[in-house]
């Protein structure tokens, strides 16, 4: 098994004619047959769009809704610009999507609260926005993860950062280990999909035979993951977990990039994350490059 | 992106918040006209800039004796004497760093009597995903402070998106200020309106601190931070207009001009990465073996070779720079748009320092390719640990 997408996962791409849209879909069909379904366009409806790879067409629908009905996606994919994402997910939402993952980078955050509220009241489930996607070895990739890194295989990886994402699922690959699924919950403050979400997915999966976590410097979501890795461990749920934490560095008060990368107030910082998650039974490497080698030891006990 | 403390009580004063009556200046002779023009007989002088801790921030020209950045003066006389030691001086704060920052505005302002402090904020609460009120009665100091101590007397109140703050919402917020009669009816609309300034003009922060009940029972915003989403300035050019360049690192404008990511740090080691979360591991990863970066650079998600050329320049112009690490694990980025970036930059300003590059992820072999065929002196990386090690050894260091 794996989580969230499967080879039977059909990705409606909401942003499909730009040229970021193009190119990772693209990638995606090349990737194992990702069954992209169909782009969205409202100006577009009716038209198609062709792969400039291997001349793969997909229809072009002027909703999601329609691309719904006519296709029978169960998921979407957002790489429309900033201003415009919002309203992107909304409309996905509306349109009962499952699963939604939303590229899209610098999404106003008091965006992303309405998005949030509309979301509580849905069945739907967001990845992002400012995420890499999520990717099944072999099955589906859908988002900007460089398939070519990855191996099937026992770990579940969760990432608020893209490229760590990258860095793990490539240190994984090389150790023999492979990945189940690998999903990037993305650096905005406001987000989807916590890392509690997926840990608890991790959990559940069989397959999924041990888990990377990859946070970063602000808010508390690590330490919150920490706590219900305790508590789900009291109850006999427990599956051997390394981690990192990017930051250590980072001077307080100033935004790393991400949005939501900033200790502030005094609190937010690396070492208070690295000492949660340690006490929680993560095996926390302090070398970035070192993250698939410290999850091998966590493995040989 | 931040405010000065006048131009944010000038906003919020557009949403019918109550402030003193006062007066930006940007030089001394501006004060005596500024101090007539206010009421008196108290008048406080304010230093403006971009970092708290003002009052009890000391200036570096002036001896330790000296009073701070908030200076009360009882006559236009003694407004125009402080101003004149004040103006165009070094304000070393607990928040500044020890080189501090350049007192280039004042604000004098019409003084308060006053009765209580209060402390009222508005932030984005990650873990409710709302916007969410903080308020305390223990105003005029360090609410972190308050946290670590007294963490009762702080509420943290979410406001439901879809309702604003209501009724029930602005009952709790002043009876946890202990707030009663007129005075808490004047602070229920404030807590209305600050939050309708919140959120039409995109502020990731709002604090009012203190917020003051004065000897009359009137309310008053005495002191107020604002920051904004710097995603969400496209749509507000007024704020735009607001943006103090000499409070900003030049570099970090310059990169700004290019949507690149950059936060000048003290090192001498450059780093251009992609992604934000590589780029503080990359940071990380040189202090782990033994040196320190000279900046944080995210190049971003679908750089054009334009854009990392530009940020290639902008490392390569800190003279504190003595090595150059490039780190790239391309996804959305490819690594082939990367290498001819690079390459550009090098050939329009050429390489004084060494110079390692790691590439990795979407069309790494093209990027590799580039970067090999350039016959630049390039130090090739297999993987992070072995880019940061050769660098420190580069410049000297373990």
């Amino acid at each position: 098994m794996s989580i969230l997408v499967n080879k039977d996962t059909k990705v409606l791409v909401q942003g499909l004619t730009g040229k970021t849209g193009t190119f990772h879909t693209e990638q995606a069909l090349a990737y194992y047959g990702t069954k992209m379904v169909g782009g969205i366009h409202p100006k577009k409806g009716g038209e198609s769009w062709t792969s400039g790879v291997d001349g793969t067409a997909l229809p072009v629908f002027a909703s999601v809704a329609e691309g719904r009905e006519r296709t029978g996606a169960n998921a979407s994919v957002i790489y429309v610009p900033p201003a415009g994402a919002a309203a992107a997910i909304i409309e996905a939402i509306d349109a009962g999507i499952e699963l939604i993952v939303a590229i899209t980078e610098g999404v106003p955050v008091l965006d992303m609260v309405k998005v949030k509220a509309r979301l509580e009241k849905s069945n739907s489930r967001l990845i992002g926005p400012n995420c890499p996607g999520v990717l099944t070895p072999e099955e589906c990739k859908i988002g900007i993860m460089p398939g070519s890194i990855f191996s099937k295989g026992s770990v579940g990886i969760v990432s608020r950062s893209g490229t760590l994402t990258y860095e793990a699922v490539f240190q994984t690959t090389n150790e023999g280990l492979g990945q189940t699924t690998a999903v990037g919950i993305g650096g905005d403050p406001v987000k989807g999909t916590e890392f509690i979400d997926v840990l608890e997915m991790f959990l559940a999966d069989d397959e999924t035979k041990s888990i990377i976590m990859i946070g970063e410097i602000g808010g508390s979501a690590e330490e919150e993951a920490a706590q219900f890795l305790i508590d789900e461990a009291k109850k006999g749920r427990k599956k051997p977990m390394a981690g990192f934490i990017a930051g250590l560095t980072a001077p307080a008060g100033r935004t790393m990039g991400h949005a939501g990368a900033v200790i502030s107030g005094g609190k937010g910082g690396a070492e208070d994350k690295i000492a949660a998650m340690e006490a929680a039974g993560i095996r926390v490497s302090k070398s970035p490059a070192q993250i698939g080698r410290t999850l091998v030891e966590v493995l040989k006990g | 992106m931040n405010i000065h403390e006048y131009q944010a009580k000038e906003l919020l004063k557009s949403y019918g918040a109550p402030v003193a009556q006062g007066v930006a200046i940007h030089s001394a002779s501006e004060a005596e006209a500024a101090a007539k023009s206010l009421p008196g007989p108290l008048y406080v002088v304010k230093s403006q800039i971009h970092a708290g801790g003002r009052g009890k921030g000391k200036f570096r020209e002036l001896g330790p004796d000296a009073k701070g950045g908030v200076r009360l003066a009882r006559s236009v006389d003694e407004v125009v004497a402080n101003v004149n030691e004040m103006l165009g001086n070094t304000l070393v704060t607990a928040q500044t760093g020890d080189a501090g920052k350049q007192v280039n505005r004042l604000y004098i302002e019409d003084g308060a009597d006053i009765a209580r402090e209060l402390y009222l904020s508005l932030l984005v609460d990650r873990s409710s995903g709302k916007v969410a009120f903080v308020a305390s009665t223990e105003g005029g100091m360090d609410i972190e402070a308050v946290a670590e101590e007294t963490p009762e007397k702080i509420l943290t109140l979410p406001i439901d998106p879809d309702a604003g703050v209501t009724d029930a919402d602005a009952d709790r917020l002043a009876a946890a200020l202990a707030l009663e009669g007129k005075t808490a009816e004047q602070a229920k609309n404030v807590f209305k309106l600050v939050y309708k300034a919140f959120v039409e003009k995109d502020m990731s922060l709002l604090e009012i601190n203190p917020f003051i009940v004065m000897e009359n029972g009137d309310v008053r915003v005495l002191d107020a931070k604002v920051s904004f989403d710097g995603n969400a300035l496209f749509r507000h050019p007024d704020i735009v207009e607001l943006r103090d360049l000499s409070e900003e690192d030049e570099k970090e404008i310059e990169a700004s001009k290019w949507d690149l990511a950059y936060v000048a740090l003290d090192g001498n080691i450059g780093c251009m990465v992609n992604g934000a979360g590589l780029a503080m591991a990359t940071m990380d990863i040189i202090k782990l073996y033994g040196a320190e970066p000279a900046n944080f650079l995210d190049v971003g998600g679908g750089a054009s070779k334009e854009k990392v050329t530009a940020a290639f320049k902008i490392i390569t112009a800190d003279p504190s720079v003595k090595g150059i690490l490039v780190n790239i694990f391309g996804g959305i980025m490819r690594c082939d748009v990367i290498a001819e970036g690079v390459i550009a930059a090098v050939r329009d300003v050429g390489l004084n320092v060494p110079l390692v590059v790691r590439l990795e992820g979407t069309r790494v072999a093209e990027g590799k390719k580039i970067i090999d065929e350039s016959g630049l002196n390039v130090i090739s990386a297999d993987d992070l640990d072995d880019a940061a090690q050769k660098i420190v050894a580069a410049v000297g260091g373990k």
